[in-house]
């Protein structure tokens, strides 16, 4: 089993195993605390499948922006003095035996179709590549893009406030 | 004991996501509901990347990946935006006992 290999089993086990914490944590607190390690076994895989940029910014957006935002709606929404941080979780058993089924089936069907794999050449960095196709073939969804992360930034700060 | 190939990344996000769903329906607190939605999200976005590295299909797939973890940002913002909204008016974030959309 050569580096590669090892590493990919590393982060696999990682995240899988930080992701069953955020389901199954009583605090919503260490919930988001796992998150951060979720994330973060994520974008290890990303840089194993060669993808850097996309390691790059998954680290940057979801875990210094999107996790923060979390952090700060679960401290907003909790009385932290008198109550315990604790949420409620309901329908346990059924849905654990529905969503193990459907989990079984999809890992099932992964594993046993006969994937077409043709592995390309990996570069030694995707950022050229990633900034050509972003700046000719996908420049207007770019700039949708940069129009629809204004309104959504306008739409949060006028919902949030106060009236 | 086989090399690393795209099976086994599927499994992984294919796992990732059911966690990410069996949060979704178990948790009460919209909060949670949140992080099981950025579970699924990052379920999806380890399939897009690794189909763009074993498929052969260039890059397209790390610009999709690109653009849902975009999305995802700007989902985050006005979600919770508006949970600290609901807050407001009902003093829990429960998802079940939230039944009004006026007071």
């Amino acid at each position: 089993m050569n580096l590669a290999d090892f590493l990919f089993y590393v982060f696999a086990v990682i995240t899988l195993v930080s992701a069953f914490f955020v389901v199954t944590f009583k605090n919503i607190i260490y919930s988001a605390f796992s998150l951060l390690l979720t994330f973060l076994g994520v974008a290890g895989i990303y840089v194993l499948l060669g993808a850097d940029f996309i390691a790059i910014v998954q680290v940057i957006v979801y875990v210094g922006g999107i996790l923060i935002l979390i952090l700060f709606g679960v401290m907003l929404t909790n009385k932290i003095q008198n109550v315990p941080i604790k949420t409620e979780a309901s329908f346990i058993i059924p849905a654990s035996i529905t969503i193990g089924a459907f989990g079984g089936i999809l890992v099932s069907t992964f594993i046993n179709t006969r994937w077409k794999s043709m592995p390309a050449e990996l570069a030694n960095s995707t950022l050229t590549d990633v900034g050509h196709l972003l700046m000719n073939e996908y420049i207007l969804i770019f700039e949708l893009l940069g129009i629809l992360l204004l309104v959504a930034l306008v739409g949060a700060a006028s919902i949030a406030r106060k009236q | 004991m086989t090399s690393i190939g795209l099976q086994h990344y599927l499994v992984v996000s294919s796992i990732l996501f059911s966690l990410g769903l069996f949060g979704i329906v178990t948790r009460k607190n919209a909060v949670m509901v949140l992080m099981g939605i950025e579970l699924i999200l990052n379920s999806a976005n380890i399939n897009f990347v690794a189909f763009a590295r074993y498929g052969n299909f260039g890059f397209d797939g790390q610009l999709i990946a690109l653009f849902v973890v975009i999305l995802a940002a700007a989902e985050a913002a006005v979600a919770l935006a508006i949970v600290l909204n609901i807050y407001k008016n009902f003093s829990t974030v429960n998802v079940d006992e939230i039944d009004k959309l006026k007071e």
